[in-house]
């Protein structure tokens, strides 16, 4: 078996991310530092080159490009005022003048989902963060010391994991109570323990690697260890997760708009405007049916892109869970 | 063997111990005055502090853990505010339904995720295993709600097929128990499809093609066994996962589960029945993973963690 086939998430010792590493180490220390550099820049391109090749990649990657953009430009793509009410034109189906049809206040409905792409985004963006910044942290100091900081982190994550999928995004609002920003934190938290998990794997497996004791014949702190040795070698395995848990995010958050628990009225989000159009799904069905397919296209947006990193960055996982597999 | 079911059952304890605090502790960290959380902005001084007293939070911290701690025991979960009912009785009135509906879930999940996980593994990158696959990152990727609310505009509003709403007959079952099985249908297919590529690689199935077994007889019999165990694990967990997640699917269906109870609970600021339902969901799922891992080390000789 080859080195590179060997590499995989397993052993997150994957070339493929030390570019990222490259750009700001310092190699006159450690080790033929060309070298290294060299084969990591050629690591990167075929890593962008497999992801180029992966069309249902390109096809996430264009996606979650659209949405990014309407998000960005939603005031100037916006026809309308997405909270301007019109009772005379309530419920209307799509028209010439309104594309996606209005609302039940008769608010213009494509301007909405437009600045509704930009909370979902926004969400997503946040959610992740918060799991990433206390996740990766924390997973990487629990596998590094291991002892009783790692017994008592491992609890920790056994106790936040024992309220499955979204119960826990639910029962931290119940806490926090009813809003958007809430429900950022809410889904944020109850993403920490996935990091954890991975990040602590990860390093576990690094930390008995020969360049991790030569750093430390050489004398390095235990904070550079972790932060310049063994936590950017993570750092594939973080952006892979992190892109799937972006979509995990959007679809919770606006599972908790739909049950009434996440943003309140007016504002646009996707599930919020879900659970008010669904009163009338008999007699304006596109108010169900077009909140529902945006949040749908970008989660798969990010799940297919998600993917494809995963393949493209450890082209032997590919073999075995075969496209779009994440399990 | 024996070794390790102790020492899974005694991990299970710090687990169960914990989830039991941070449910007590939902109350306890409640934004500002929780008396006045509970009680609502509203409320008289007086209700306030009848609220105050009835969920001892006039107390200190520790001697509430223990009440706590001491009634959980007893099976005394509090009134809910809301109905004046004890939530146990509540509880017991709604799980069977939120169960029914996990356990016909994980039967749609099952049945359409295992087969297609094989013919996807046997033939794979074929047009099946192509088509299979993507299916299964759209059943991933769609909101349970959104499918659900979709399901019911086809088959009840438009064809009028199946009732939209409520709960009786086995015809009401199947809307929901699709909604809801879809996202493990796309999970179980997938595993199902890894491991058993996983294990057609194997020697022992080599072998098995080399003296001449039939095809079939290989997959079906040789693969296919070990293949299971993965498998079956991912079933075991998913069922705990669809009590949680029935929480949507039941708010679109009128289902009238635990789902629905705590998010009316919680929009009613009835925390008493908010703390019993998490802590009902989240202690049926801690037993399922017990169950799970104890049944995979049992299946699997091989298995013993640490």
């Amino acid at each position: 078996m080859s080195e590179r086939e060997r590499s995989s998430f397993g052993d997150p010792a994957v070339t493929a991310v030390e570019p990222t590493r490259a750009g700001k180490w310092k190699p006159q220390r450690e080790g033929a530092p060309g070298l290294e550099r060299r084969r990591a820049a050629g690591e990167l391109r075929r890593a962008l080159r497999r992801l180029g090749r992966h069309r249902l990649a390109l096809l996430g990657l264009l996606i979650v490009g659209i949405f990014t953009v309407c998000a960005i430009l939603a005031p100037w793509l916006a026809p309308y005022d997405p909270t301007d009410a019109s009772l005379r034109e309530r419920r209307q189906p799509p028209s010439w003048e309104h594309p996606l049809g209005t609302d039940e206040l008769g608010r213009d409905l494509l301007s909405r989902l437009l600045w509704g792409a930009r909370i979902s985004m926004l969400i997503g963006l946040i959610a992740v963060g918060i799991g990433v910044a206390l996740g990766v942290p924390l997973g990487a100091l629990s596998g590094y010391y291991g002892g009783r900081f790692d017994l008592l982190v491992q609890r920790l994550v056994d106790i936040m994991l024992a309220f499955p999928g979204i119960l826990l995004a639910i029962a931290i609002v119940a806490v926090l109570g009813v809003g958007l920003e809430n429900v950022m934190i809410a889904v944020g938290i109850a993403s920490v323990p996935i990091y954890v998990r991975l990040v602590r794997g990860s390093i576990l497996t690094l930390k008995e690697q020969e360049y991790v004791l030569a750093a430390r014949a050489l004398g390095a702190s235990d904070g550079r260890i972790i932060f310049r040795h063994l936590l950017p070698n993570c750092l594939g395995p973080i952006l892979v997760q992190s892109t799937l848990q972006i979509a995990t995010a959007i679809l919770w958050a606006a599972g908790l708009g739909f049950l009434g628990l996440g943003a309140q009225p007016p504002t646009p989000e996707w599930g919020t405007m879900l659970s008010k159009g669904r009163v009338f799904i008999r007699v304006a069905p596109h108010l169900t049916l077009f909140p529902g397919l945006a949040i749908f296209l970008l989660v798969l947006g990010f799940n297919l892109l998600g993917d494809g990193l995963r393949d493209a960055l450890d082209p032997r996982m590919r073999k075995l869970t075969g496209p779009g597999a994440r399990a | 063997m024996w070794r390790y079911v102790v020492w899974r059952l005694l991990l299970t304890l710090p687990t169960l111990l914990g989830a039991v605090t941070f449910v007590f502790l939902m109350v306890r960290l409640l934004p500002g005055d929780p008396a006045v959380a509970i009680a609502g902005v509203q409320a008289t001084p007086e209700f306030v502090e009848q609220v105050r007293r009835e969920f001892g939070l006039d107390q200190p911290l520790p001697v509430q853990y223990i009440t706590f701690l001491g009634r959980l025991l007893q099976g005394d979960l509090g009134i809910s505010t809301r109905t004046r009912q004890p939530v146990w009785e509540e509880l017991w009135a709604r799980f069977p339904h939120t169960l029914e509906l996990a356990l016909a879930a994980l039967v749609v999940a099952a049945l359409i995720g295992i087969p297609a996980g094989i013919i996807s593994a046997v033939r794979p990158y074929s047009l099946f295993d192509n088509f299979s696959m993507l299916v299964a990152l759209f059943g991933v990727s769609i909101p349970v709600f959104w499918l659900g609310l979709m399901l019911m505009l086809l088959f009840s509003v438009q064809l009028g097929w199946l009732p939209a709403t409520g709960r009786g007959t086995l015809a009401h079952l199947v809307l929901p128990a699709v909604t809801l099985g879809t996202a493990s249908a796309a999970l179980i297919a997938r595993m199902t499809r890894s491991s058993m590529l996983e294990v057609l690689t194997q020697d022992y199935v080599q072998t098995a093609r080399a003296k001449g077994v039939p095809e079939r007889v290989v997959i079906l019999r040789h693969a296919l066994k070990n293949a299971f165990i993965p498998v079956v694990t991912v079933l075991g967990l998913q069922l705990g996962t669809l009590l949680s997640g029935a929480v949507l699917t039941e708010t679109v269906f009128a289902w009238p589960g635990v789902g629905r109870l705590v998010v009316e609970s919680i929009l009613a600021r009835d925390y008493p029945v908010v703390q019993g339902v998490v802590l009902l969901l989240a202690t049926t799922f801690v037993i399922l993973n017990l169950i799970v891992d104890l049944v995979y080390a049992w299946l699997d000789p091989r298995i013993r963690y640490e």
